[in-house]
């Protein structure tokens, strides 16, 4: 159920606004805008270490404006962020997007940060990624979405399956934290999939 | 210790540089045989000229010498040197020792006289014995069955099936990740042979 | 898989080097009517080393809107033209193939329609697209026949937007959709 008019076949109509879901909606942000959250979240080890492989690092604001600066968000034409607000209050609370995206095969690897923790289990990540999802498959016209993410990443895990990915295996003891070695969950939706679950589009 | 036993010398190949000069007007007659092209790569099959390749080893040999996280060797023949493939080690994240492994025979008729078998077994010793890698994970589409049973037959197993990922010919098929640990490559190396 | 997607019948596709393409480009550009026919810039004859120093630039490999071939016969290895997908629009699955034979004398004999084929089976077998579109001048009744035999058909005009030699002339469009193709080669449609 998402807001916006639902795609009329018979008379070719487009959906409305293929950006906004129920709690959240997706903007593109000036980097100085996100520059100030971005560097507040990056300093959360517990959320980088949920989103990334390579290690923490203490990250200075200006290194943070700098990256978002020199990677022009979806100048490259394989990849598509955005960045996540509340539409209660307008407070940008994380990132989505596409990347990694083989045209000739329509498939693309999708990748979530709710960085304000007060956001997390809340169902915001769930609707950002419906939004993307419907994103990838109506707007791009993906085959499948692939994504994968660490083992302990439990609350993410569930949250992808609820939003219809599908198990397609793991690698085993790709992370070493901690003393321990975690393995790599990759899953992945297929269109068909997709439409099945989302029949009005 | 084995350090008298050479990490880049097998039977009938070897791992060794890029010669500037001779590879590029090889290697692109390679890419002008669409199917070796299709196999190794995932990206739109594409012939490159002599110069393109050039442009190519150099950015290889940078990223190699920059980032820290590339090996890559050519495939010549013993004795001549003859170039008859390339193979690489890439994507290593250190912090979590693992990393990612291709080879490629360019000649359909330099193929299943065991090379590449030759030289999965030197890059598993390179990855394994001098880089201390804990993984190595291969990316082998579903229509690629005789590098699915190379890797198998070396040690890796399947540990990701990408359903209908790739789209060629008409029809979509999986791409598969094999992965195998040291500790497997280990009880192989002391198991019978 | 299909191993012979760069091969015709009487071509396949290639990629040369700079100092060839700027040699061999230069010579054909001397020839205006091949020019004129292929391109609605007015002619100009760039010289062999701007032309190879043009091919040689980072930005022509990997240049993420196109892909191009060169053409060489199958008999004789002869290099007698390029074609090329350009301006591929991804997520609706359109490129406009382009294509030009430089030696006149492979004019009329067959060589373009096989070049066409090919590229049109590397544009729906390899990058998946769902249609390819040209555009071709009204007086190039020669190029037009031969992409109705590979396929295309007209879908409009641009009335009168060449003006050479005192007449004003349409550039047509044509296009070929994937089932099209599909049916043209046999193949049940793909669900």
């Amino acid at each position: 159920m998402v807001n916006g008019e639902k795609i009329n076949r018979e008379s070719n109509t487009m959906e409305k606004d293929l950006f906004r879901g129920e709690l959240v909606k997706l903007v593109v942000d000036e980097p100085q805008t996100v520059t100030e959250s971005f560097s507040r979240w990056v300093r959360d080890t517990e959320y980088w270490r949920l989103a990334n492989s390579n290690p923490v690092r203490a990250f200075s604001s200006k290194a943070v404006k700098d990256w978002l600066e020199k990677n022009p968000e979806n100048e490259r034409g394989d990849q598509f962020i955005f960045s996540i607000r509340t539409l209660q209050d307008d407070l940008l609370i994380g990132d989505v997007g596409l990347d990694g995206v083989l045209w000739s095969h329509g498939d693309a690897f999708v990748g979530i940060g709710i960085g304000d923790r007060e956001y997390w289990g809340r169902g915001y990540g769930r609707d950002a990624m419906r939004l993307i999802l419907r994103y990838a498959f109506s707007e791009l016209n993906m085959e499948r979405v692939s994504l994968n993410v660490f083992a302990y990443n439990l609350r993410a895990i569930h949250s992808y399956e609820k939003s219809g990915f599908v198990h397609e295996g793991l690698a085993r003891g790709v992370l070493r934290r901690d003393g321990s070695r975690y393995d790599l969950v990759f899953m992945g939706i297929l269109r068909e999939e997709w439409l099945d679950q989302n029949p009005d589009g | 210790m084995k350090i008298s036993e050479s990490l880049f010398v097998a039977e009938n190949i070897c791992l060794a540089p890029i010669d500037h000069e001779k590879d590029a007007e090889i290697e692109s007659r390679w890419t002008h045989d669409a199917e070796y092209m299709r196999l190794l790569s995932l990206e739109p099959a594409l012939p490159l000229s002599a110069a393109q390749l050039k442009k190519r080893y150099e950015k290889i040999e940078k990223e190699q010498d920059e980032k820290k996280n590339l090996f890559y060797f050519t495939v010549r023949m013993r004795p001549d040197d003859r170039l008859v493939g390339f193979a690489r080690l890439y994507w290593i994240e250190w912090s979590n020792a693992g990393g990612f492994v291709q080879l490629g025979i360019g000649d359909p008729n330099d193929r299943q006289h065991g090379y590449g078998t030759q030289v999965l077994r030197l890059l598993l010793r390179y990855a394994f014995d001098e880089l201390n890698l804990y993984r190595l994970t291969a990316l082998i589409p579903e229509y690629n069955p005789l590098a699915l049973h190379l890797f198998s037959k070396a040690g890796f197993v399947e540990e990701v099936r990408r359903r209908k990922a790739l789209n060629r010919d008409g029809r979509r098929w999986d791409l598969l990740h094999l992965g195998i640990l040291h500790e497997e490559w280990d009880a192989l190396q002391a198991g019978p042979k | 898989m299909n191993g012979n997607l760069f091969r015709g019948e009487l071509v396949r596709l290639t990629a040369e080097e700079p100092e060839l393409l700027g040699k061999t480009f230069s010579s054909w550009d001397r020839d205006s009517e091949f020019r004129r026919l292929l391109d609605d810039e007015p002619p100009c004859l760039w010289s062999a080393k701007k032309i190879k120093e043009w091919f040689e630039k980072d930005s022509y490999e990997g240049d993420e809107s196109g892909l191009s071939f060169c053409i060489r016969t199958l008999q004789e290895d002869c290099l007698i033209g390029f074609i090329g997908l350009w301006d591929i629009e991804w997520s609706h699955g359109d490129a406009e193939v382009g294509i030009g034979i430089g030696d006149r004398e492979r004019w009329g004999k067959g060589y373009g329609t096989d070049a066409m084929r090919v590229i049109l089976r590397y544009g729906f077998t390899e990058l998946n697209l769902e249609r390819i579109t040209l555009g071709v001048f009204g007086y190039n009744g020669r190029a037009i026949r031969s992409y109705e035999k590979a396929g295309f058909t007209v879908e409009g005009r641009m009335r009168q937007a060449l003006y050479r030699d005192g007449s004003r002339v349409d550039i047509v469009f044509m296009g070929i959709l994937r089932h099209e193709w599909q049916a043209l080669n046999g193949e049940r449609r793909e669900d």
